[in-house]
């Protein structure tokens, strides 16, 4: 076993350690703060797969603004454990659900999946400041047109959320 | 040297896990938080897929991580104007519990 092998174990763990704590939690904001942490996960590995620009993207959009939005709201609406009580008679028949699509899943990663493709971690280079100078380029020139669509997709999301949340004015 | 297949079983677990969150929890938030993480797994998918191929094609290749950036974009997007509304159904049914949100029901 190499150490890349046994740092991917470990973080698997720790990946699927935290989805399991967020899918069990009681209390919403202990869930979101597992979701944090299995965000942190994911974006090593990225890191793991020669993605440094993707993995810092991760840690701030993710685990920065998005759980912050998520924080704020439990705390706004007072939501830390209402409701949602875990019922298992209710979550039989979507549990069974859910065990047939990872057993489907399972099935076909054994019998389909390619034996061959190790993915060689990063050397140096692909850390460097080139790598990132190279993403930023085909970001601004071949992809601008989606880069743009998304400013305006981002823009229509926030008057949308303004619009939802604003009072609604008495009518004298 | 870590098998592609190693990433690949651990995104369909963490997206797995997403979908048992969305059926049995009942909390909206939760729910949310959910599909968060299966957002997440296909991510890490494609972020696989991308570095295989750019293995075997022995060359940067940065579709893969564009692709991907435009989904994290896309998921900040939906999850400012999906938190406005659970705020919304929360002012005006008092819970966020979606067994209760059946006023639609015929």
């Amino acid at each position: 076993m190499t150490l890349e092998l046994i740092s991917f174990i470990v973080l698997a763990f720790v990946a699927i350690a935290t989805a399991v704590g967020m899918l069990v939690s009681r209390n919403a904001i202990y869930s979101a703060l597992f979701l944090v942490l299995n965000f942190i996960t994911v974006a090593v590995f990225y890191l793991f797969l020669g993605a440094p620009f993707i993995a810092m993207a991760q840690v701030t959009v993710y685990a920065g603004a998005i759980m912050v939005l998520f924080l704020f709201v439990i705390m706004l609406l007072g939501a830390e454990s209402i409701a949602g009580e875990f019922n298992l008679r209710k979550a039989i028949f979507p549990g069974s659900l859910a065990l047939i699509l990872a057993a489907e899943s399972a099935y076909l990663l054994i019998t389909r999946a390619r034996p061959a493709g190790a993915i060689v971690p990063p050397d140096a280079a692909a850390n460097t400041v080139t790598n990132l100078r190279d993403l930023g380029s085909a970001l601004f020139s071949q992809y601008l047109l989606p880069f743009e669509v998304t400013s305006i997709l981002l823009l229509v999301a926030m008057v949308g959320a303004i619009v939802l949340i604003q009072r609604e004015k008495r009518v004298p | 040297m870590i098998p592609i297949n190693y990433y690949i079983v651990l995104s369909a677990v963490l997206f797995t896990m997403g979908v048992v969150g969305v059926l049995v929890r009942r909390n909206a938030l939760i729910i949310f938080m959910s599909i968060e993480l299966m957002l997440n797994a296909a991510n890490l998918a494609i972020v696989a897929f991308a570095r295989a191929q750019e293995i075997t094609a022995n060359k940067p290749l940065f579709e893969g991580q564009i692709f991907v950036f435009f989904v994290i974009a896309v998921a900040a997007a939906e999850v400012a104007v999906g938190l406005a509304l659970i705020v919304e159904i929360f002012k005006s049914k008092r819970s966020i519990d979606v067994d209760q949100m059946s006023s639609l029901k015929g």
